[in-house]
């Protein structure tokens, strides 16, 4: 009864929000201050033509080094507790996948890492960045390990690109700051033209290695998820 | 207006899964369901002109997280019976 009460008012409680958000609502007809000064200032300032991508590297940059570092504790916390045990584990008799999955995630797959590559890279100039073209990639070899669950990685390729890109972006933003104008500012490379691949300075390096990093540990993650799924 | 009605129908999907997704007797049923869930709301992303949120939530949100879903559901059964 009292559950039944609770969950209405909580209901009630939403619908008079969102109700009085409906009804203060209006469309603005040009932009509000901060979008405006992103929308203009961008293409001279940062030479981004993805104004996106430009807020996510360069304005507030330090939120993405925090962002890939929580992401990489997170990842180093599952590889702690999945810690695949050296005890000869029981052979999993997985059924073997279907004739359709397993041939389309041979074609599939270089495309896929293909298209991941394509995000990162040109994350200054199309929609995505580091963190979409990782997950997609992340999403490559997830199909891998459902065609063949009984697939190895090479853990210690996937750490030491992990590792050396995290440790690169750094790097990247402590040159920024001693050649530039502050820590991850990308105007220490020259900025070229706006709308080519290589423009905007460090931001095309440092969301391939963003993109890198993002992909080996969400790799890594479903490699250790596949791996523990084989022992008692 | 063919986007509003594109958006009012996939609302509306996305509404159902999700009820489906609480109200599923079986597991395996609502990890689905919530899986239909993210991939309707990358649509409605892609819609409302953010591709970039769009790509992110296709790939983690449908394509990982209901596969680490049923990881964990696997290895839940196998300890747990």
């Amino acid at each position: 009864m009292y559950k039944n009460m609770f969950i209405i008012l909580l209901l009630a409680g939403f619908g008079l929000l969102l109700g009085s958000f409906l009804l203060t609502h209006h469309e603005y007809l040009s932009l509000p201050q901060l979008p405006a000064y992103y929308a203009d200032n961008t293409a001279p300032e940062v030479g981004a033509a993805n104004v996106v991508t430009a807020v996510v590297v360069t304005y507030r940059g330090f939120d993405t080094l925090g962002e890939v570092t929580i992401l990489f504790v997170a990842a180093s916390l599952i590889a702690m507790f999945l810690k695949h045990s050296k005890a000869p584990r029981h052979d999993r008799h997985p059924r073997p996948s279907s004739v359709i999955l397993s041939t389309s995630q041979k074609l599939l797959f270089p495309l896929i890492v293909l298209f991941g590559a394509y995000v990162f890279a040109n994350g200054h100039l199309t929609p995505g960045g580091g963190f979409q073209g990782g997950a997609i990639i992340a999403t490559g070899f997830l199909l891998l390990l459902m065609a063949n669950p009984q697939a190895e990685f090479k853990h210690g390729l996937l750490n030491a690109i992990e590792s050396i890109s995290g440790t690169s972006y750094v790097i990247i933003g402590i040159l920024g700051a001693i050649l530039g104008l502050g820590f991850l500012d990308n105007r220490f490379i020259s900025l070229g033209q706006l709308g080519t691949l290589f423009s905007a300075g460090a931001i095309p390096v440092i969301y391939s290695l963003i993109g890198l990093k993002v992909g080996a540990e969400l790799s890594n993650i479903l490699h250790h998820l596949n791996e523990v799924q084989n022992e008692e | 207006m063919i986007t509003i009605i594109l958006a009012i129908v996939l609302g509306l999907v996305m509404i159902s899964m999700a009820i489906a997704a609480l109200t599923a007797y079986r597991v395996r049923a609502a990890v689905l369901a919530s899986g239909i869930v993210s991939l309707i709301a990358s649509i409605i992303y892609l819609l409302l002109a953010a591709p970039d949120v769009a790509m992110t939530e296709a790939a983690i949100g449908s394509g990982l997280t209901t596969i680490i879903f049923f990881y964990v559901l696997n290895k839940i059964r196998r300890s747990d019976v």
